[in-house]
């Protein structure tokens, strides 16, 4: 039997080419980011789902109305992260957050950056920073501000 | 189909997993002697199955199989597919055969490719025998094999390429 130490190691990765196919809704979504623009979708009962869904989950109405939120909000949960590691997009300490935009009843999971964790807490403001170059992504947002 | 049916429905979304690969101690000494040109497999003390390449126990008996059996590179078609449909990243130029590849004297298959042969002919109990890559160009690798080549033998019965009982 070889010892621990002898044993075989390589690194190896695992990848695949996904090509995703966006759908109506979803390509205003992000056609939407393109223009800077973040857009939801509001049901018959008025609810506004951003970022946009295809389909209330309570009534399963399909949805199409397209309605432009934020670009500002609120903190309802977050979580810090102090040391980003290398998949993570932004290389200084940031949050997860959980952003419910100005006009949404639902939140979007984002970025908060250029802060401390002890400036963040559920409730506090934020307003969307736009990436230079827009490639109708939802990194078209580059992250989020404190609301100054 | 809408208008909104338009290519721009499409985004490019590719997953990458990054893993440290840690070959066991079975697939150690294995590869190790692959890395010499040698196909080594394991046979099970209990029922006398030979496993290639080893994984150091019997999924039958459930015991250690740490009893090395030198093979040698020839063996058959165990199953095919023809692939006609090209892989992305794949430099393989459809139209491909991958096999299972039961060698001689194993209980055990494993895929790898098929070459320097007419579609058409390929069968299971076809007989083939690996092309390996230069010498120097080997490694910890069963890329060692180039693909495995039909040799001018008699198919074998397929009748032995069944599950045997305990």
């Amino acid at each position: 039997m070889n010892d621990q130490k002898d044993l075989l190691r390589a690194p190896f990765e695992l990848a695949y080419t996904y090509k995703r196919s966006n759908g109506p809704v979803m390509s205003k979504f992000f056609d939407g980011l393109g223009e800077q623009k973040i857009l939801g979708t509001k049901s018959r009962t008025g609810k506004v789902f951003a970022p946009a869904a295809e389909f209330d989950p309570d009534t399963h109405e399909s949805l199409s109305d397209m309605i432009e939120v934020g670009p500002g909000g609120t903190i309802e949960s977050f979580s810090w992260i102090d040391n980003p590691k290398h998949h993570h997009l932004l290389k200084k300490p940031f949050a997860f957050a959980l952003i419910k935009l100005d006009g949404a009843d639902t939140s979007m999971l984002h970025m908060v950056t250029n802060c401390n964790e002890s400036d963040l807490s559920i409730g506090s403001r934020v307003t969307a920073s736009w990436s230079k170059t827009q490639e109708k992504r939802i990194t078209d947002i580059q992250f989020f501000n404190l609301e100054t | 189909m809408s208008a909104e049916d338009t290519p721009k429905d499409y985004s490019e979304s590719p997953i990458s997993l990054e893993y440290q690969y840690t070959a066991g101690s079975a697939t150690t000494r294995f590869l190790n002697q692959v890395r010499e040109g040698k196909l080594v497999g394991q046979s099970c003390p209990k029922c006398k199955a030979v496993y290639v390449p080893p994984r150091g126990s019997c999924p039958r008996c459930g015991v250690a199989t740490d009893i090395e059996v030198p093979l040698t590179d020839k063996g058959c078609i165990e199953s095919f597919t023809v692939v006609h449909i090209p892989i992305p990243g794949n430099p393989i130029v459809p139209p491909y055969v991958c096999a299972m590849i039961r060698l001689d004297g194993t209980n055990i298959s494993f895929l790898h490719l098929i070459q320097e042969v007419d579609i058409e002919e390929i069968r299971i109990g076809m007989r083939i025998q690996a092309v390996w890559k230069p010498k120097e160009e080997w490694a910890h690798s069963l890329e060692n094999i180039k693909w495995f080549a039909p040799i001018d033998e008699p198919d074998i019965d397929v009748r032995t390429l069944r599950f045997q009982e305990l």
